[in-house]
């Protein structure tokens, strides 16, 4: 996918998503009052080393790191195409969840609809107090009543624009670029648009 | 016909066996959730058409397809009046006219779940054609070996039995072995099929040399009506004293080694009730696999938009 990702420019670099993924940590424990009952959950690829830099960030600023889970969609998907998706990790949530406030964490929020079978996965596991989300990016352009509690960086696209999110433990390189698909004639945006 | 149709392992490549291998360990994981299901599947219908009795086999896809909020519809004839082929073609389109998105055939022909395929364009699963195939069979055996022991390339395996009526033999043995495993057989003369030659496998004499090598010791099945039928083989007891797993052999081999039995197992016979007390003995962990890999199998066939 990545040859058909055309960049025009870095929304963020290394350093701004470390300022970001930090502020979301603070604003998790300002909203919670503290990091008892938390549990981050990333969505698979790259929520998942933001959940931990997020959960890393916690940890440092009240002594305790909530427990991090992943989770793969690909079996609560609506939006598959025509062929079946293999997952691409694995689901792992590591305590229980009743009573518990969930954080999920994505790299891109743009039609929602990952986040809505991310939710219905999670609920399989148990039944949380609360499930909240943090997102790197918020592209906007939903299609369901979604939206992030907490936002690294609102950014304003064009639905054929790209959003691609590199991280260090994926990718090699912290980064977020925008950019634009040369040709996608008739396809639906979709995931792949905004995480190739 | 359909392209995500299983009718023979070698409908597969060694990648497509690696996928399946892979996604079954993905709803290994599903099963030990609080819920135990995906809605991967929700408003597709799956038709378990079996013309052959079959309890496990059934209901491994019938839970399989439930776990994947898939319908299910279940057909099962034994001794229909009609001749096999009309009634097996009537009731498919009668089933595809109901609108049904994939079949999983089960019949005592060989062949038949091919001649299926040719009569709808929705995916067919072969579920155990007579002595040919029983692609899913070999495919959750694959996986046990697997979950066992890690990378399954160099094993070697031993298959006991009644390699010249086992569609588990050849399903099974074709999946091992296009993924590097060695086999051996051993059965007396008149159970190995003609052409056994041809098959990429050792036929060896004696069991007791070979299950010192075994990584995977693989016991078949043995019909006892077939024992007293056909002349040519020794007594009972005798074939118990020469391929079946009796409890002193068991006592041999080793704890890591992977005991494997399809089912339904004659105690006595072919494997010793000790026997299935082996450290090894893997034989619940194919049942419990036979659903993960048929959610995997069902999955493919099945998942995306139709």
């Amino acid at each position: 996918m990545a040859e058909q990702f055309a960049p025009k420019a870095e929304v963020l670099d290394a350093d701004e998503i470390r300022r970001a993924t930090t502020r979301i940590a603070h604003e998790v424990l300002e909203r919670n009052k503290g990091a008892d009952g938390l549990v981050l959950v990333g969505i698979h690829t790259r929520g998942v080393p933001l959940a931990r830099r997020i959960a890393t960030s916690i940890r440092d600023v009240e002594g305790i790191e909530p427990p991090v889970g992943s989770v793969d969609i690909a079996f609560y998907r609506d939006d598959i195409g025509t062929k079946p998706r293999a997952p691409t990790g694995p689901t792992e949530i590591p305590v229980g969840i009743d009573g518990a406030t969930v954080v999920v964490v994505d790299d891109v929020l743009y039609t929602g609809r990952s986040v809505r079978a991310a939710m219905d996965a999670i609920c399989d596991f148990g039944r949380p107090t609360a499930i909240q989300l943090a997102v790197l990016v918020d592209r906007g352009h939903r299609e369901l009543p979604i939206r992030a509690d907490y936002v690294g960086k609102n950014l304003p696209t064009a639905r054929d624009e790209v959003v691609k999110v590199r991280v260090l433990e994926v990718d090699g390189a912290d980064g977020v670029d925008i950019g634009t698909r040369p040709h996608a004639p008739g396809s639906a945006p979709d995931r792949e648009a905004a995480t190739p | 016909m359909s392209d995500r149709s299983l009718l023979s392992i070698d409908d597969l490549d060694v990648a497509g066996i690696r996928e399946i291998v892979e996604l079954s360990d993905a709803f290994e994981e599903v099963l030990r959730r609080p819920i135990p299901k995906v809605p991967a599947l929700r408003g597709r219908t799956v038709a378990n058409v079996f013309f052959e009795d079959s309890t496990r086999t059934r209901l491994s896809f019938e839970i399989a397809a439930k776990r994947l909020s898939a319908d299910t519809v279940n057909f099962t004839a034994s001794g229909s009046s009609l001749s096999k082929g009309e009634s097996l073609f009537d009731t498919i389109r009668t089933l595809h006219a109901m609108g049904v998105d994939a079949f999983v055939v089960r019949h005592r022909a060989p062949g038949a779940a091919r001649r299926v395929d040719g009569w709808v364009d929705t995916p067919v699963i072969n579920a155990g054609d007579g002595a040919h195939e029983h692609p899913t069979q070999a495919l959750l055996d694959l996986v046990t070996v697997h979950r066992r022991r890690g990378d399954v390339e160099g094993l070697r395996c031993v298959m006991v039995g009644d390699i010249e009526h086992s569609r588990v033999a050849r399903s099974t043995i074709g999946a091992f072995t296009m993924m590097g495993m060695h086999v051996s057989v051993a059965a007396p003369a008149t159970l190995l099929p003609t052409g056994i030659d041809d098959w990429p496998v050792d036929v060896v004499e004696d069991l007791d040399t070979a299950l010192e090598k075994a990584d995977v010791v693989y016991m078949l099945r043995m019909q006892k009506e077939r024992i007293a039928r056909d002349p040519v083989l020794p007594s009972l007891r005798e074939y118990v004293a020469r391929y079946g797993l009796t409890a002193e052999r068991a006592r041999r081999l080793p704890p890591e080694v992977v005991l494997m039995h399809p089912g339904p197992m004659n105690r006595g016979v072919e494997i010793a009730p000790e026997a299935t007390e082996h450290p090894g003995a893997a034989i619940e962990e194919q049942v419990r696999n036979g659903v993960t890999v048929r959610m995997a199998v069902l999955y493919l066939a099945l998942g995306g938009m139709p």
